[in-house]
């Protein structure tokens, strides 16, 4: 019966606790007030912080003999234009030894710069360029912040909910001048917003009666 | 006396001026214009024959122009051998999604090419941005960059619709009337 009381994430039914509940003790003894909020979600730990307590809490959880969350697996952004703190930054972290995923999420408002982590995990500096890039968050300590993804001399931030999605530029060659050059975008045909939930939609009284002649032949 | 291009020129009406390029033409005939003629067809033969493609893939339509380059399509039956340098290669096959960032490179590329020189671009995305029609990003046709001889549709376009554009390519050069000079 033993084997029958664990249910399919690995968590046991019974009132010993789990392995990611330990580690949520554990962390919460180790960091301290580093971390406003702990929470086990979709079978992984998800701490939330601010960006002052962001770097000792990366060190800790990366030094740590225990924890050991020493592989950052990636790092970005969201973009939430109705909070106070437009932004929040997600830290993945990979603890190979104890087999546990873990997220770090962080609120950085817009012109607030975040803490460049590429000190602690070299795998964020092509990830901080690129969240720079498509969000424009700076990374305060980063070695070379430059766009990653976008043209040279791209203006704005694309993954922001407030940029247009056919950009302000578009390229062309010139004849005269021999070069590619950005033009103000200027659609030949205007932005199409198809429905894709519904295919059948319209269709709703015929769906109706093919199916009541069917039931009328049957009988 | 400048040439007329059959394939474009208006018409001439019947008359004196009819006559008269007519006695032009037979008389350019009889002195080398045979000759001429000939060579036109021996240099459209050898251009249409040799068709040595730039390899310029961009995404996912790369593959499908891989396959019709290897062993179950066999670009090589119509002489055509995939260049790794724009320098040897006479025609361009536009493979995939054209970026922004991208454009100013295929430019340099096409630049590179000697002449005579033929571009094909190859699924929806070379053609007209297709899926990503409306981004920031991506360049809403390769004809806004180079001139395109061919488009070959389709997302990606079958190895064989490759194969076809290719095909089509060899006709529209072996009707080719003059040679050209630029």
């Amino acid at each position: 019966m033993g084997e029958m009381d664990q249910i399919e994430d690995g968590r046991p039914t019974d009132t010993a606790p789990s392995a990611l509940e330990t580690m949520v003790v554990h962390l919460q003894h180790l960091l301290g007030d580093a971390v406003s909020s702990a929470d086990i979600s979709g079978g992984q730990i998800i701490l939330r912080t601010t960006s002052p307590a962001l770097i000792t809490l990366l060190t800790s959880l990366r030094d740590d003999v225990v924890a050991s969350f020493n592989q950052l697996t990636d790092l970005t952004a969201v973009d939430y234009p109705d909070r106070p703190e437009r932004f929040e930054m997600v830290y993945q972290l990979l603890s190979m030894k104890n087999n546990m995923r873990l997220r770090i999420l962080m609120p950085v408002d817009e012109g607030q710069t975040a803490p460049s982590v590429v000190g602690l995990f070299n795998s964020a500096n092509w990830a901080e360029r690129e969240v720079w890039d498509m969000f424009g968050i700076f990374f305060a300590g980063h070695p070379d912040l430059r766009r990653l993804l976008t043209d040279y001399g791209f203006e704005g931030h694309p993954l922001r909910k407030d940029f247009p999605l056919t950009g302000h530029v578009e390229v062309r060659y010139d004849d005269t001048l021999r070069r590619v050059v950005n033009e103000p975008v200027s659609l030949v045909q205007e932005f199409r917003d198809f429905d894709f939930l519904s295919p059948w939609e319209g269709m709703q009284g015929q769906i109706d009666a093919g199916s009541a002649d069917k039931v009328g032949k049957g009988e | 006396m400048g040439v007329i291009d059959p394939y474009t020129a208006p018409p001439i009406p019947q008359g004196p001026d009819q006559d008269a390029i007519l006695k032009a033409v037979g008389d350019e005939i009889t002195n080398r214009g045979f000759v001429i003629a000939k060579a036109d067809k021996l240099f459209n033969w050898a251009r249409s024959g040799s068709l040595w493609p730039m390899t310029f893939g961009l995404a996912c339509c790369a593959v499908e122009m891989i396959h019709s380059a290897s062993s179950r399509y066999d670009m090589d039956r119509y002489g055509m051998l995939f260049r790794p340098s724009p320098r040897q290669s006479d025609v361009m096959i536009v493979a995939g999604t054209l970026t922004n960032k991208m454009a100013p490179a295929l430019r340099r590329v096409y630049d590179q090419m000697p002449e005579p020189r033929w571009v094909l671009s190859m699924g929806s995305c070379a053609n007209g941005g297709g899926y990503y029609h409306y981004s920031y990003a991506v360049v809403r046709g390769c004809d806004r960059i180079v001139p395109v001889d061919v488009y070959v549709p389709g997302c990606p376009p079958t190895a064989e619709a490759l194969i076809y554009g290719l095909l089509q390519l060899q006709k529209k050069i072996r009707r080719t009337a003059t040679i050209a000079r630029t």
